[in-house]
Parts: structure tokens; C-alpha cells; sequence
């Protein structure tokens, strides 16, 4: 398959996953449990990256510029650095790995032990019943993930400004929050939402694709995490191209 | 009454389905026998319409569904009740929650009805009083008794059952035998078996086709001699 039919299909099969009958009833309850496997599952991962994404931001913006500018400009750095950029591509790059690949071998899974023919012989159709909510669920949990994320870095940047850098709390946070701009903040959160459709897509497709056995499944899970990976770092620089180019 | 009218498929040159054509009458199985490999599977496959077929054109109760789109296939599957070789059971599902999926997809029965009706079901297929378990800790002839309760749930007209027997222990199998004899027969359920297990076909089968190398023939007779595994 070359890579624009590739992109066709991949289109077709996210276009089809979506534009179904929700039947929200019974979709519901399958889109929160999603959002409890994705979204609170990949909160202590996301919330141990999101420290030493503070902490090392932290340390290596002070070293570039530490002496040569005032002090609270760490914060202002720091806080657009987070936003704009580490925070929702770490936040994706993570989820990606924890769950793209999840959702891949979940579903390829399914394939191969015949859960989703089955699925269609009951009348059900497998794109509501599998990937509308695992979409949804991701959509949902992407974006809040990146808030705790950016929060989260931006308290440990904060943490280690004041401890080892001699800069007061107060003054981080007046760099921080002087030099704030809604479009940072919100430009980062388009971001994460591109990401999320992204990340959710590759990892159905991926499964769903699965034909023949376990070796095929963790093929699945492997392209589910590189295209997802790709496909984040391409919307990466189109959304900042668009928004902040 | 299904029609299947000169059903072909083909994979590439292989041709696994020539010209297929029988007829199941209501209340009565029909069992498609051959050996392994022959496309027993993908004919049952075909009809339902999750193969696509070549040519050929089948008819639910007068309806042809061969050119029906996913929508209409849709409705035509909740007629009929699919079991397969595999079981093909939801495994993070308990034994209640796989019986009662299509229940709940399907219907707006109270949580209280639909817990009656997989009681009822469980107490069909004889497996009382263990809804509560994951197919993981079921034998495996327990899971294909759990798969004929799923196809039971939206009490289809028609089931169908995907070598219901194969590698199960002899009292397994007369059990899934018997519980397929008493559906024919107290719930009238028609249906298509395909097998190739002579035991089987002769205990449950109503008319016996061979397929062999594309080609379906009738059975008057099995003659043991003439079924070359």
C-alpha cells in the first residue's frame, strides 16, 4: 500500500468510525470506561514525565540564560515552553506508547479470535462498538492529560527555580503570568485534540487491519505507535505553523 | 426458509465455492459436511454476508439479502443466531454480560427482563448459576454452550453452527448434540450446521449436503468409504 492510499484508507476508516449511530445509551457507558483506561490510567505515567519535564526545563533554560536576562523571564520561558509545546506533545507521545499500541493489539486480537465477526453477526456494528468510544474516550482524556501535564511541570519547574536557583515563587510566577497569552495555552490544546484523534485512530486502524495471528498483533501494535508517533509530530508543526507561524 | 441459489467464491484461482446451491426449510438443519479446509466456514460466512460473495443470490423468507446493504444486512442478522468454531466469546465479559450483549444493543428491556432472559437461557444450555464467570475459567466444551445461549439471546429463527463439536470429549459433544436436537425441536429453531464429523451430522442433520472441492451434493446416505478426510 502506497502512502496515499494509505492516507485514503486511514481517512475512510476514521471518517467511518465516527459517522455512525452513536446510540449513546449503550455507547456511554463503553466511552467512561475507555476514559478510565486512558485517561486515569495514564496519569502517573504522564504526571512522572510531566516533573522531569519541569525539572529539566528548568535546569536547562537557566543555564542558556541565567545572568544575561532578569530572572523572572525563567518563568515566562518555562510556562510557554510548557504550553505551547512540551506539554501536549510529551502528554501524546506518552499516551501514544501506552495506548495506541494497547488499543491495536486489543482489537487485533479481536480479529484474529473472530470477536469482531462475531460482533457483526449479532447485528452490532464494530466501528460504534469499538472504536467510537475508544475515539471519544481519547478526545476527552488527551486534553485534560496536557493540562494536569503542563500543571504539573510548570510546579516542578517552579519548585526547583525557588530551591536551586534562588528564585522566589513569586517571581516565577509573575514572569509566568505576565507574559501569558490565551492563544499559548489554548494553541497547545488544539494541539492535544489533533493528537488525540491521531493517536486513537492509529490504534484501531492497526487492529482492525490484524490478519492472521499474534505475530500480526504486535506488528499491529508496533505501526499503531509509529504512525501515531509521525502522525503527532506532523500536527505538531501544522497546528504551529497555523496558530503560532 | 433461506435459499442459497448458485453460490460461487473464489480466492484468487482457488475456488472454493461452485455453483452452491440447497435450501433449509423451517424447523429443520441442514448440515453441510466435508473435510476440513473445503469452505464450509466461508460459505456459512457468505450467507450472512460478512464474505462477500462472487455470484449467487440468497433469500431469507422470500427477501433476497445477496445485494443488501450493511444497513438491511443489519436487520436480516438479528434473525439469526451465529455459532462459531472458535466460541468467539467477548473475554473481558462475563458469561452473563456476552449472552446478554445482544439484548442490551438491540432491545430497551429493563436490566430486570434481560437478567430473566439469560437466566432462561442459561437454564437452556445447562449451565445454571455460572453468568457470573469469564470465559477464560470454562472448558471448552462450556464455551461452546455459551455461544449457543449468545446466538439464542434475540431468540433468532435461524442458527447457524460452525463445527459446534470438533475437539470436544465424547460427553460434551452428545451434550451440545443433544442441546442442538432439543432447539430443533421444542424451539424450532432451523438452521445450517457444517461439520466433519459424521457422528454429528447424522444425529442432528434433517438434510446432509457434501461439500467437496467447490461442489455440494445431497446425502441419502452417508456412506463412511466415500468421506475421505
Amino acid at each position: 500500500m502506497n502512502l496515499f492510499s494509505f492516507i485514503g484508507d486511514f481517512s475512510t476508516f476514521l471518517v467511518r468510525s465516527i459517522i455512525v449511530p452513536w446510540k449513546f445509551k449503550t455507547t456511554k457507558w463503553r466511552i467512561l470506561q475507555q476514559i478510565y483506561s486512558i485517561g486515569i490510567g495514564s496519569l502517573p505515567i504522564i504526571v512522572v514525565i510531566a516533573v522531569f519535564t519541569g525539572l529539566v526545563s528548568t535546569v536547562q533554560t537557566s543555564y542558556q540564560i541565567i545572568g544575561s536576562v532578569p530572572r523572572y523571564i525563567i518563568g515566562t520561558t518555562i510556562g510557554r515552553m510548557v504550553m505551547i509545546e512540551l506539554g501536549p506533545i510529551l502528554t501524546a507521545l506518552m499516551v501514544s506508547g501506552r495506548c495506541a499500541s494497547s488499543m491495536a493489539a486489543e482489537i487485533g486480537t479481536m480479529r484474529v479470535t473472530e470477536q469482531i465477526d462475531a460482533l457483526e453477526t449479532m447485528a452490532i456494528d464494530p466501528y460504534r462498538f469499538l472504536n467510537l468510544p475508544r475515539i471519544i474516550a481519547t478526545f476527552i482524556s488527551v486534553p485534560i492529560l496536557t493540562i494536569i501535564a503542563e500543571l504539573v511541570a510548570l510546579g516542578s519547574g517552579a519548585f526547583y527555580a525557588n530551591h536551586f536557583l534562588n528564585i522566589p515563587f513569586g517571581v516565577f510566577n509573575y514572569g509566568l503570568t505576565h507574559f501569558f497569552y490565551a492563544r499559548d495555552f489554548f494553541g497547545g490544546l488544539i494541539k492535544a485534540l489533533f493528537f488525540a484523534i491521531v493517536i486513537a485512530a492509529a490504534g484501531c486502524y492497526f487492529g482492525f487491519k490484524v490478519k492472521g495471528g499474534a505475530k500480526e498483533v504486535g506488528r499491529a501494535a508496533t505501526y499503531a505507535v509509529v504512525t501515531s508517533s509521525i502522525g503527532i509530530l506532523l500536527f505538531d508543526f501544522m497546528v504551529a505553523l497555523v496558530i503560532f507561524g | 426458509m433461506i435459499e442459497i441459489k448458485k453460490v460461487s467464491k473464489r480466492f484468487d484461482t482457488l475456488v472454493v465455492l461452485d455453483n452452491v446451491s440447497f435450501r433449509v426449510r423451517d424447523a429443520h438443519l441442514v448440515v453441510i459436511l466435508g473435510p476440513s479446509g473445503t469452505g464450509k466456514t466461508v460459505l456459512l460466512k457468505s450467507i450472512i454476508g460478512i464474505q462477500p460473495l462472487d455470484e449467487g443470490e440468497i433469500f431469507f423468507d422470500g427477501v433476497p439479502v445477496h445485494k443488501a446493504r450493511d444497513s438491511e444486512m443489519y436487520e436480516v442478522r438479528k434473525k439469526i443466531g451465529f455459532v462459531f468454531q472458535g466460541t468467539a466469546l467477548f473475554d473481558s465479559m462475563t458469561v452473563c454480560e456476552n449472552i446478554a450483549l445482544p439484548l442490551v444493543e438491540h432491545t430497551s428491556q429493563s436490566s430486570q427482563a434481560i437478567r430473566e432472559r439469560v437466566n432462561n437461557i442459561l437454564d437452556i444450555i445447562g449451565l445454571p448459576g455460572k453468568g457470573g464467570l469469564y470465559p477464560r475459567s470454562l472448558s471448552g466444551g462450556m464455551k461452546r454452550l455459551v455461544a449457543i445461549g449468545r446466538a439464542l439471546s434475540l431468540n433468532p429463527t435461524y442458527l447457524f453452527y460452525d463445527e459446534p463439536t470438533t475437539g470436544l470429549d465424547p460427553i460434551m459433544r452428545d451434550r451440545v448434540v443433544a442441546l442442538i436436537i432439543q432447539l430443533r425441536k421444542e424451539y424450532k429453531k432451523s438452521g445450517i450446521v457444517v461439520t466433519h464429523d459424521l457422528d454429528t451430522a447424522q444425529a442432528v442433520g434433517d438434510d446432509i449436503y457434501m461439500l467437496k472441492k467447490g461442489k455440494i451434493s445431497k446425502l441419502e446416505q452417508i456412506k463412511k468409504e466415500e468421506y475421505d478426510v
